[in-house]
């Protein structure tokens, strides 16, 4: 069976980010308000074939932690998509 | 050192620079393809700077699965002097050869500039030759230098000496001004700033020369 999976790769907790401060500073100027807490990351999207959705999600958590994300300083976590990718 | 492997990714582009540094030292360089699995004929092995697979997903990420990795990874385990510059630091972190990850420059601009460096350890085959708190003049060209670790790597880093190199001004936010590191044994090197460029007065700078004479003078260990 194929599985929709969604990998989101995030920088860790205390890990400066300097994309998300300046898009956060960006907002302001276009008239946006009361927005905070911006974070900037990264989002996979991928079709897995597995025997069910535990295995897709295992295997989608595998490959993050070996390639998709950089465990020094980014978090991945996997989950499954409504739709099948194309 | 008599031979000297320069590894080439697709995507390097200080490879020249390096080749033509190892030259000016008066040591035979020759270019060596990522898909390389033998690196037993060379006394030293450098990572170059540039872009190795497009710097695509995070740079060294790809790089690090490139086949020649196994092999400087085994170079290394013998004792092997390894120099990762720039992209090639990138490459080591990502590795694992050397602790920590580089991250986006801080204020998000890419920075090409002459940059002041401190040498702060002996302890390395790059500043063996080097006097402990001399000014360095190396320039820098890169968009991901900013150097990050937790603060138990940091404790070790800094206990151990293997902290080689600091900035003098942070340009990039890196964590404790660190420009360089060396693995706890010295033989693995990693910077940012490119000493290869600055091998001559007429050029800018000709403070690279003692880090990488003190490379080429670098044996394996036995």
């Amino acid at each position: 069976m194929n599985y929709f999976v969604i990998v989101d790769v995030t920088l860790r907790q205390g890990i400066a980010d300097p994309e998300g401060a300046t898009i956060e500073r960006a907002l302001p100027a276009l008239g946006f308000r009361g927005v905070s807490n911006v974070k900037a990351g990264k989002s996979f999207r991928m079709s897995i074939d597995a025997a069910s959705e535990g295995e897709a999600l295992e295997k989608a958590t595998a490959l993050a932690e070996r390639l998709l994300s950089n465990p020094v300083i980014e978090d991945a976590a996997a989950r499954l998509g409504e739709t099948v990718a194309p | 050192m008599k031979r000297v492997g320069v590894v080439v990714f697709p995507g390097s582009n200080c490879e020249y620079d390096a080749l033509a540094a190892m030259g000016a030292l008066g040591v035979a360089a020759e270019l060596v393809w990522h898909s390389t699995t033998d690196l037993s004929d060379f006394d030293g092995v450098i990572l170059p700077g540039g872009f190795a697979h497009g710097d695509y997903l995070r740079p060294g990420a790809l790089a690090r699965f490139s086949p020649v990795m196994a092999a400087v990874q085994r170079f290394a385990d013998e004792g092997g002097p390894v120099l990762g510059i720039c992209n090639g630091f990138q490459v080591l972190t990502e590795a694992g050869l050397l602790p920590g990850a580089l991250q986006k420059n801080i204020g998000l601009t890419f920075l090409c500039q002459p940059t002041t460096l401190v040498v702060t350890s002996n302890n390395s085959v790059l500043t063996s030759g080097a006097t402990m708190e001399q000014e360095l003049v190396i320039p820098i060209n890169h968009f991901s230098g900013s150097y990050t670790c937790d603060d138990e790597t940091l404790e070790r880093l800094q206990d151990n000496g293997q902290v080689v190199l600091r900035y003098k001004e942070n340009p990039n936010g890196s964590r404790a001004d660190i420009a360089g590191l060396a693995n706890e044994r010295g033989n693995v090197v990693g910077l940012m700033p490119h000493p290869e460029r600055a091998m001559s007065t007429l050029l800018g700078s000709a403070d690279g020369r003692v880090l990488l004479e003190s490379f080429v003078a670098a044996h394996v260990a036995a």
